[in-house]
Order: C-alpha cells, then structure tokens, then sequence
C-alpha cells in the first residue's frame, strides 16, 4: 500500500501530529462557541410564532446534524480495520461510539425540550424522531457489543459490521422529513439578504454553531483516540521515552 | 444588522415565556462540553500515573527478585534444619 497511507495507520504518528494540532484546534473552538452561543442568545431576533425558543435551534440543530456523521465514521474506520488491519481505525471507532451516543442523546433532549411547548408534545413517534432514537440505540448497542466481546479482534470485527449496517438507518434519518409529513418540519430556504425572512441575522449564528460543535467533535475524539493509544501502545519504547519526559 | 435583543439583563434571564426551555437547553449543553473534555483528560492523567507506577515496580523487579529469592532460600534452609 501507499507509503503514506501506511504512515497514517501509525498510532505514533497520529499521537505526535494531533499533538501538534490539538491547541489550534482547541482555541479556534472555544472563539467559535462562545461568538456562536453569544449570538444566538443575545442577537438572534425571537421568532413571530416561537418566540425565544428559536435560540434552542443553535443548540439542537447542529448537534443532530453532526451526530449523523458517527456512523459513517466508524463505518469508515471499521471497513479499514477489517480490510488493512490498521490499529488506529479500529482505535477511533471505539472512541467514537459513546461520543455519537452523547451526541444523539443531547440531541433528542434538546428537541424534546423544545417540541414540548411548542409542539405541546415531549415526544411523538415522527419519522426523524424514531431514526434518531433507533440511532441512540444503534450506538448503545456497539459500545455494548464491543465490551461485550472483551474489547479483542472479534469485537473490533463485530463493530465494524454493525457500523456499515448503522449507516443505513443515517439515510432514513435524512430523508425522514422529506418521505413523510409527521411532525418534524423539512429543510428551510435562507435568504441572502436581510429583508424579509431567514436572514443572515438567523444563518451566520447557526454556521458558526455547526463549525464550533463540528470542531468540538474533533477535539473530543482526538482526545479520547490519544489515550487508547496510549492505553495500546504502553509497551513500546516510545510510549515509555513519553512518559520519562512527562 | 446584529442588535442586542434584551433590554435588561432581568429580561434576558425570563427569554419571555420560556426560561426553563432555553435555559435547560443551554446547560444541557454546557455540561456535556465540560464532560466530554473534562473526563478524556482524567482519564489521560489516570493512565500516565499508572504506566508510572508499573514501570517503577520493573525498574525494582531485580533487587525484589533476589530479596524473594533469598528469602525462599533462607526458609528451605530452616525447614530441613527442622527435619
């Protein structure tokens, strides 16, 4: 295989370059959630039917939308594990399931909350909503799974199939909204201008709020993958030289 | 384009009728944040002492082993002393 897609299976590599990244990574996410949060909590206009419960949207939107991007990961990462046996992909699928399960799980509490005055409903059993819980469950059920098998080569196995068969339900998830007319409303139009609706006054906040969680995700998961490799690797010498520094 | 929608900070605080479905929302959020940089960096900390300890136990294994081994001579000595 390529040189440097061999290079990008070393934990080592991973561990000294994520190094490198993470205090970029960390400060550019702090500045955008906090312009992001300020925003939508101070500069937001309430909306005419919802009034401030439209400021749940920048909360409760990207973290649904990012949580549909767990499944493909770790399907991603278990199709490399199973095909080029690389330590590190099956290292970030198991860091990425309990995240995606606090992802989805934040994600349902944030538009129940929300439906509940609004659609003076806490819960209905509408096409994205069953999805996601069934997502929620999906995740339970690898992280279940994985320490089930004790965390050896068959579960790592084990887990990359289930990923693959998980991302089917992310297709459901999507296309929930537009295949039936339940209750969860379908994409909106924004509007380039600020006249009329759905202006950059409600967009550019929600943008900076999809950046901010996306980078949050990537942040937490290097974190998490970090110390697996430590966990992994504590016997090889670099590891040890690591630990004489510290 | 961008204008502070609170006229006080008391205001801000209710969010009109919906202070408990904002503000639960919000700290939700929050927490989940902290949680999820707080425990993986705990959780590094845990690992690190740990590795610490199990390479100063190796760095000691010769000079233990040779105390065991002289202990278990020491006692096999005495024992067929007893004999």
């Amino acid at each position: 295989m390529w040189p440097w897609l061999q290079q990008l299976g070393s934990p080592r590599w991973f561990y000294e370059l994520t190094g490198r990244w993470l205090p970029w990574l960390v400060a550019s996410m702090a500045v955008l959630l906090t312009v992001g949060i300020v925003m939508a909590l101070l500069f937001v206009p309430a909306d005419y039917q919802q009034g401030n419960t439209i400021r749940i949207m920048y909360v409760h939107v990207p973290l649904a939308s990012i949580s549909l991007a767990f499944f493909p990961l770790m399907a991603v990462a278990g199709i490399v594990t199973l095909v080029w046996r690389m330590k590190l992909a099956d290292m970030v699928a198991k860091t990425a399931a309990p995240l995606g399960a606090w992802f989805t799980a934040l994600a349902l509490a944030s538009g129940s909350i929300w439906g509940s005055d609004i659609w003076g409903a806490w819960w209905v059993w509408d096409g994205r909503l069953t999805s996601m819980l069934l997502q929620l469950f999906l995740l339970i059920g690898v992280i279940s799974l994985r320490s089930a098998l004790e965390d050896s080569d068959g579960a790592a196995r084990a887990c990359a199939v289930l990923s693959i068969v998980g991302c089917i339900n992310v297709f459901v998830i999507k296309y929930s909204v537009d295949w039936w007319n339940t209750l969860h409303q379908p994409a909106s139009p924004i509007n380039m201008s600020s006249e009329g609706p759905n202006g950059p006054e409600i967009w550019v906040p929600l943008l900076i709020m999809l950046l901010a969680v996306a980078l949050f995700m990537v942040v937490s998961l290097i974190l998490s993958t970090r110390n697996e490799i430590l966990q992994r690797e504590r016997r090889s010498q670099w590891v040890r030289n690591l630990l004489q520094q510290t | 384009m961008f204008e502070l929608q609170f006229a006080s900070i008391s205001e801000f605080l209710q969010m009109g009728e919906y202070t408990f479905n904002v503000w639960s929302v919000y700290v939700l959020f929050a927490v989940f944040i902290f949680i999820n940089l707080y425990y993986p960096l705990l959780r590094r900390k845990k690992i690190l002492k740990e590795q610490k300890r199990r390479q100063l136990l190796q760095e000691q294994a010769p000079t233990r082993e040779a105390t065991i081994d002289q202990s278990k001579s020491e006692l096999a000595s005495s024992y067929g002393e007893n004999l």
